[in-house]
Order: C-alpha cells, then structure tokens, then sequence
C-alpha cells in the first residue's frame, strides 16, 4: 500500500443566467453535505464559499443558460477546465424560462423592464449550455432533484453510468398508484412527455403535471396535443403549456410551434 | 511612496451570496471616494415574458427568480393577483400561508445567519471548513434548516421551487395529523432556534449604528406576513395599492438592477431589522424576551447585529409554526374557484430579506397584461452603498486583505439576494493618494 493519501477530487459550481436553485439543492442535502464534503474537495462555489482554488476540476457543475457575450465566452473556459461537465437544471440543459425571449424581440423586452435600455447587454437568445460546449451529462428538472444530484456525482466519481431514469412521468405516477388525472379527471397534464424525477408531484397534488423536468425520451407530443385538444384546451393554452421551464428543449419547442403556426 | 499612497483592493469573488454581483470601494486619502455595488447577473426579464401568461401561472413562473425564496414570490403574486380579481380566502388557508411563510423563513434564515454569514465573525472561508471546529453548531444548522424545509415540502411538495400553492388557496391542503407530525420537530427547533440567538449574541460586532428609514409591513394584532400597512419609522403608511406614489426605481448604469428609493428622501431598509424595530410588540412573548437576554432592544440600528436579529426571528417563525398547527382546520375546499375576469391588483409581503411588491393587470381573458416586481435586495442595494460609505471610512487605516473582508461582511449583513434582484458578487476597493500619488 503507498503511504501516499489519495487526492480528494476538485468539485466546482459555475452560474449562468439562472435563479439559484439547483445549486443551493446541494445545500439543501442536509444529510448527505457534510458526507459529499469529506469526499471531495469544493474548490469553487461561490455561493458557499469565498475561498478558491484554481482549476482544473474534476467535475465542474454548470447551472443557468447562456444570455450574454460575456457569458458565451465563459463557458469555453470553464468547459477547458473541468474533466467532466455537467450541467444541472432547466436553464442549462434548455435555456430556462428565460428562454420564452427567444420568440420575441428582447430589445423590447428590455424597454418593458428597464428605463435606459442602452445600459443592458444581452443577447437575443437564451440558450442552453450543450449549444456552446460538450457536456457530458445534462441533469433535468426545475429545480433538479437533490438526490439525482447526489447520485450523479456518486456515479462520476465511481467511473459508472448514472442510474437515472429517462422515461415519463406517468410511470412514476403508476407507481404511487396515483388514479390518472388527466382520464379521470379530465385534468390537463404534460405527465405523458415529461421526464420522470419529481416522483410525480403535481398529480399527487392534484394538478397537472406543468413539464418542469423537460421532455422524456423520445416524447410523443402531438398525440399529447390532440389529447389536450379533447379535454378542450385552446390551442393558445397549449402553446403556453409546452412554453414553460423547458420552453427551448427542441421536443417542446418543435410541438408549441407546430401549435402556433397550425 | 508612503502608505497613504494609491492602494487597490480587489476581491474577484464575494461570496455566500445569491447571485452574481461586485462592490468597487475607492478611497482617496481617508476618504471614501466611490461605492458601487454592482449587480451584472444577467438580466432574465420576467416583467416582459409574462406578459400573454395566465394568472394561474404567475406563481410557478415568478416562483424561478429566486430558488432561495421562492414562496415569497408565489405569496406576492398570489395576493396581488386575489386582490385584482375580488378573491376572498378561507381563514383557513390564510394559516396555512402563514405556515407556508414559517417553513422559508426556517429554511432561509437558517442558511443565511449560519452559512452564509456566521463563518465571517469566526473568520472561516465557508460552513464546511467551521464544521471542522464547530460540528455540533452546524449539525444543529442543517437540522433546523431541513425542518423549515420540511414545512415547505408538506404544504408545497418540495423545497425548492414548490407547486401546491394557488390563486384562491392551495392544489392540496394537509389533514390535521399530517401537521401534528411536524410538532415534535418543531419543538426541538424552537429550542435550537432559542439556542441561535444566545450563540449569534455572543459574536463580536463592530461599532457600527447609522441612522435607518425601516419600512416593513405591518398589522395590527400579527408580526405580518402577507397583510397589513406598509410603514417606516418616518411616517409611511400606505396601502400596497400606494406603493408605486412613494416609491421610485432608478436605473444606474453599472447595476443591471433597479435601486429604490422614496421619493423625497433616500435610501431606505427593508428585511429582518425593519421588522423587527417596527413590530417588536408583535412577536411572541418568547421571542420578546430572549431578545431582550440577548440586548437586543428596538431600534436595533447595528447591520451586523441583523444575525441576532434573524434568529430571534426564527424563533418567531418556530413560535408561529406551532400556533398554526394548533389552531389549523383543513379548509371546507382547497382552493375557492377564480373565474376570469379583468382588474389591476398590488400585494406586499415579507420575504425573509424583506418587503416583495407585485402588481399585475390582467384582461378579460384572465391574462396578464403588464406585470411589475420589486426584490426586497434591488430595495436595499443603495442602502448597502450608503453602509459601506460610511464603514469603509472606519477601515482606511486597516490591511487590504481584512478590510476587503469586512466590506464583505457589511454586505452580507443585509444577506442580499441578487438573482432576485436580477445575481455573484466582487469587491473592489481602490484607495489613492489624494496628493496625485
């Protein structure tokens, strides 16, 4: 045995344009961060932490999309530096809700917002990391589940695949053993196209599944829509519900505009 | 070159905040020069994208422009949006938003006054590294938290980013067994919380005290939440359809977030030390006199002293906590039925750093026509300039390095949330020789 002790490896989080949730979701594993930090070594999270080590990293955390220059630019740095990338979240792994700008003109979003728009520089779309960078696993949910995250870094950290599922929420739902809201209900529910990982919340609770963790493998959206079309959704109400979180993942995007330009 | 000449300091990085922002500090001579606190977290737009969107929607999509205190916008949109369209509650879910409101304040003040704040007053870089020494203290840090997430999770399905609540009440509301099992928890966090205010009482402070404008909500017989009068300690009582008369949004070119100020006067304070100085008689007894233990006596007008502050409010939010649970009887239905129709409405509640207005306009169809959000951070952003003004001033004669870290602790004092506020952040201190050195 080498007497030599083994380098912890270099974790860090990096922030795009996003609301801080998924990060703080690493926070938010009470039981499990004291654990996570004796295994690794958090070498740049500036929400925890004002100490910084330099990089490399061996797994670097993106969270949020890209809304500017500076950040465009960012984003090649930070990906040189981390061994593995993973992008955590709505915003980086589909633009966010942000990304609603990009059917719009932002220069006159910015007018709504502010009073001297010639101070403001963004650019005309919000987009997610993979459109700049290769990642190598892109986390889905608004927020992320903070188990899944735990899991993912396990998994990077032991050289195997993650053990993350891919498939819909209805699955999940069955499991619970919830009774389907959209067949008995008639409640609308995006639960058919959207990634499982919340563990089915929004039927448990009564309402329609909104698509916060994206879209599943291979989803069928247009069937969704036809079916939304029966429990007498408008097809504006249509294009909003595909126009969420997950607004610019190409699946949504492809069966709102399909929608819209019908 | 003496020691009075051009000195620079730089910290690329301030951390253990929400979000993306630096503050530059100049000082010429013994004189500070120049504060700017500097937000250039990315404009995300939401006044403008939710615009076309239904008002059964504003909660969960303004719910995103903060993952540290998403209830407080799904509070204020909810209200503003209730008061648009004539919605009366159930007095029942009128508690369970109490409840609601309880859980964030846990979770969030926990975070901050021993995560994000307390590791400055013991001089370690981050929670991980005080744990080191002080492991007890922070296991009892992550235990509170995960019960104020707890609530949270119940009443909204999960911590982050919850989906139950509603325009007229909540998808689900809890029976009354379910809330009975978050009592036991609550009881030791009431005790934990008792706990925080005697150990943040016992760090040491600066000789810091300015002179505060405090504006917080409040009402008549509760420390408020959700309801009551917006008032300061210089007159103000308005309602929250009056907000926008006295209250203006400047936009300066280096911040990519509005500063507010009233119109009149200045800088104003908003967050745990308003409400605390203005509805001191308003807490729980309990609360009342571990804070008098503790020295702690309206007008509390030290920033670093809003530690003690925070906690004493957490016991208040534990207090409260337990109240409701003792007076709650689910609801006759969840949620009351909102039809659609046109109308303009405001709201104000008390996110755990301060007051959160909203104001919507929706149409006949129920869809928002022009949507306004004001952080309770973009309200304290010049205050915290007008602090550190004043503080760095005190700190001429100091090492960079320890002066660097002290204009970061003032800002953390007001625990800023700069995604909300549109987010990181990075002090810059420039000091130059006011004799052209």
């Amino acid at each position: 045995m080498s007497s030599k002790k083994k380098r912890k490896p270099k974790i860090g989080v990096f922030k795009f344009a996003s609301c801080d949730g998924c990060q703080l979701s690493l926070l938010d594993a009470e039981d499990e961060l004291l654990a996570v930090a004796g295994a690794v070594e958090i070498a740049y999270f500036p929400e925890a932490t004002r100490a910084v080590l330099k990089g490399p990293y061996d797994i670097g955390l993106v969270e949020g999309s890209v809304t500017t220059h500076h950040d465009a630019q960012r984003i090649q740095q930070v990906r040189r530096e981390c061994k593995t990338l993973i992008t955590i979240g709505a915003c980086a792994t589909a633009g966010g809700i942000q990304a609603l700008r990009n059917w719009k003109d932002v220069d006159e979003f910015i007018r709504v917002v502010y009073a001297t728009p010639q101070y403001i520089s963004t650019l005309k779309l919000s987009t997610p990391i993979a459109e700049h960078v290769p990642v190598d696993f892109e986390l889905r949910g608004c927020p992320i589940n903070k188990y899944q995250l735990v899991e993912i870094i396990t998994a990077t950290l032991a050289g195997r695949k993650p053990n993350i599922p891919s498939y819909s929420v209805c699955l999940e739902c069955k499991r619970k053993g919830n009774v389907c809201i959209a067949v008995a209900r008639g409640i609308a529910c995006m639960g058919p196209v959207t990634q499982a990982g919340c563990g089915a919340l929004c039927p448990s609770y009564d309402r329609g599944c909104y698509g916060c963790y994206g879209p599943m493998e291979s989803p069928n959206t247009a069937s969704l829509t036809n079916q939304l079309r029966i429990l007498g959704q408008a097809d504006d109400q249509i294009v909003r519900s595909f126009r969420g979180f997950n607004a610019w993942a190409w699946q949504f995007r492809k069966a709102s505009e399909e929608c819209e330009h019908k | 070159m003496s020691g009075r000449a051009t000195r620079t300091i730089r910290v690329d990085t301030l951390a253990r905040v929400e979000g993306e922002g630096s503050l530059y500090i100049k000082m010429v001579g013994e004189r500070v020069a120049d504060v700017k606190l500097k937000i250039y977290e990315p404009p995300r737009l939401f006044e403008a994208f939710l615009r076309g969107r239904h008002f059964s929607e504003a909660a969960d999509i303004t719910a995103r422009i903060c993952g540290i205190c998403p209830i407080a916008y799904q509070m204020s949109a909810i209200h503003a949006i209730e008061r648009a369209l004539g919605v009366h509650i159930d007095p029942a879910v009128r508690l369970l938003r109490r409840l609601f409101y309880c859980g964030e304040w846990i979770e969030s003040h926990t975070l901050h006054v021993y995560m994000l704040h307390a590791p400055d007053f013991l001089g370690f870089p981050d929670v991980i590294a005080m744990a080191r020494d002080h492991r007890e203290v922070v296991e009892r840090a992550l235990r509170l938290k995960k019960i104020g997430n707890r609530i949270v999770t119940l009443l909204g399905g999960r911590e982050i980013h919850p989906i139950s609540a509603a325009v007229g009440g909540f998808y689900k509301v809890p029976t009354k067994s379910q809330l009975r099992e978050l009592v036991e928890d609550l009881e030791w966090a009431l005790e934990a919380s008792l706990e925080t205010v005697r150990w943040t009482a016992g760090l040491s402070f600066p000789d810091f005290e300015q002179d505060y404008e405090f504006v917080a909500l409040c009402h008549p017989d509760e420390y408020a939440f959700n309801e009551g009068r917006l008032k300061s300690n210089r007159g103000l009582d308005i309602d929250a359809a009056e907000y926008e008369d006295h209250f203006r949004e400047l936009h300066v070119q280096y911040s990519n977030a509005l500063h507010s100020v009233i119109r009149g006067r200045s800088s104003y304070l908003v967050g745990p030390m308003a409400r605390f100085n203005l509805n001191f008689d308003k807490l729980p007894e309990v609360a009342q006199k571990v804070a008098m233990q503790a020295g702690l006596r309206p007008p509390v007008k030290n920033p670093f002293r809003s530690i003690v502050v925070r906690a004493v409010e957490l016991v208040f939010a534990c207090a409260e906590a337990l109240r409701v649970i003792h007076e709650y009887q689910p609801p006759t239905v969840p949620r009351v039925d909102v039809p659609n129709r046109a109308g303009v409405g405001q709201a104000i509640t008390e996110a755990p750093r301060g007051i959160l207005y909203h104001r919507y306009a929706l149409d006949e169809n129920g869809l928002i026509v022009t949507a306004k959000i004001v952080p309770p951070t973009s309200q304290n952003q010049k205050r915290i300039e007008d602090d550190l003004r004043e503080y760095a001033a005190q700190l001429v004669a100091w090492p960079l390095e320890e002066a660097t870290w002290k204009c970061e602790q003032a800002v953390r004092n007001y625990d800023p949330c700069i995604s909300c506020a549109t987010h990181f952040l990075k002090v810059q201190i420039d000091r130059e020789d006011p004799h052209g050195g």
